[in-house]
């Protein structure tokens, strides 16, 4: 059950985005889903993305390699081939950091008060 | 390699779309603000057939700056993670296959020539 609340799908990012914007909830769902198939489209072009503040969505190739069946320890030949990546940007990994900071403290100086 | 940024990526969309740039534009960034949030908040961003964002925690360990050697402490801290869908992962290594066999085919059809 935890898990499931803890899940955000498109759906619920979609009807805050409206909210948010007073765009209605089609539309912005159209915006959204382009906007994820241009990033795909892209980068199967062979492009980078670079969103400013958010992170870059980065091709890389990977070169042919052997490996092996872990179940059977049978050795395996891995073709090269071209694997997405994502890699956040600083000012996201600072802005997660610094809010789950306060939080602690503001969770620490809630209990501080009901102690008291 | 080029760079595509989010002002192409607008440009696109209005193209597909025929929506106003300007709301785009505000679309764009609200959902790109909302992931951090929701990111924050422990919750997992789940987009099917694209992929899913997480935010993994990482413990504190001692660790060393590379350049001068200098032992550092790190502390306890959160990642952003993403991980894309096979869908997506199949689609982008696909295509490059394909393109590939193109530029070899190219090639063969020179060397039959000569």
């Amino acid at each position: 059950m935890a898990i499931n609340n803890s899940n955000v799908t498109k759906k619920d990012i979609v009807e805050d985005i409206a909210l948010r914007t007073g765009l209605t909830q089609v539309d912005t769902k159209v915006i959204i889903e382009s906007f994820l198939s241009s990033v795909v489209k892209a980068m199967s072009e062979g492009n980078n993305i670079e969103i400013r503040g958010f992170g870059r969505f980065k091709i890389k190739e990977r070169k042919a390699r052997k490996a092996r069946n872990p179940k059977t320890g049978e050795d395996v030949i891995v073709k090269a081939g071209i694997k997405p990546v994502f890699e956040a940007s600083r000012e996201l990994k600072k802005f997660l950091n610094e809010s789950s900071i306060e939080e602690i403290f503001s969770e620490s100086i809630e209990s501080k008060n009901e102690q008291a | 390699m080029p760079n595509v940024t989010k002002q192409d990526l607008i440009q696109e969309i209005a193209k597909s779309t025929g929506l106003i740039r300007n709301d785009i534009k505000l679309v764009i960034e609200q959902f790109l603000s909302l992931v951090g949030e929701k990111l924050i908040e422990n919750k997992t961003i789940e987009l099917r057939g694209f992929g899913t964002f997480v935010c993994k925690g990482r413990k504190a360990r001692p660790a060393r700056n590379p350049r001068t050697g200098e032992p550092v402490f790190l502390e306890e801290r959160f990642v952003p993670t993403f991980k894309f869908s096979s869908e997506i992962k199949d689609k982008i290594n696909f295509t490059d296959i394909l393109q590939a066999e193109k530029t070899l085919t190219q090639e063969e059809v020179l060397n039959s020539i000569h």
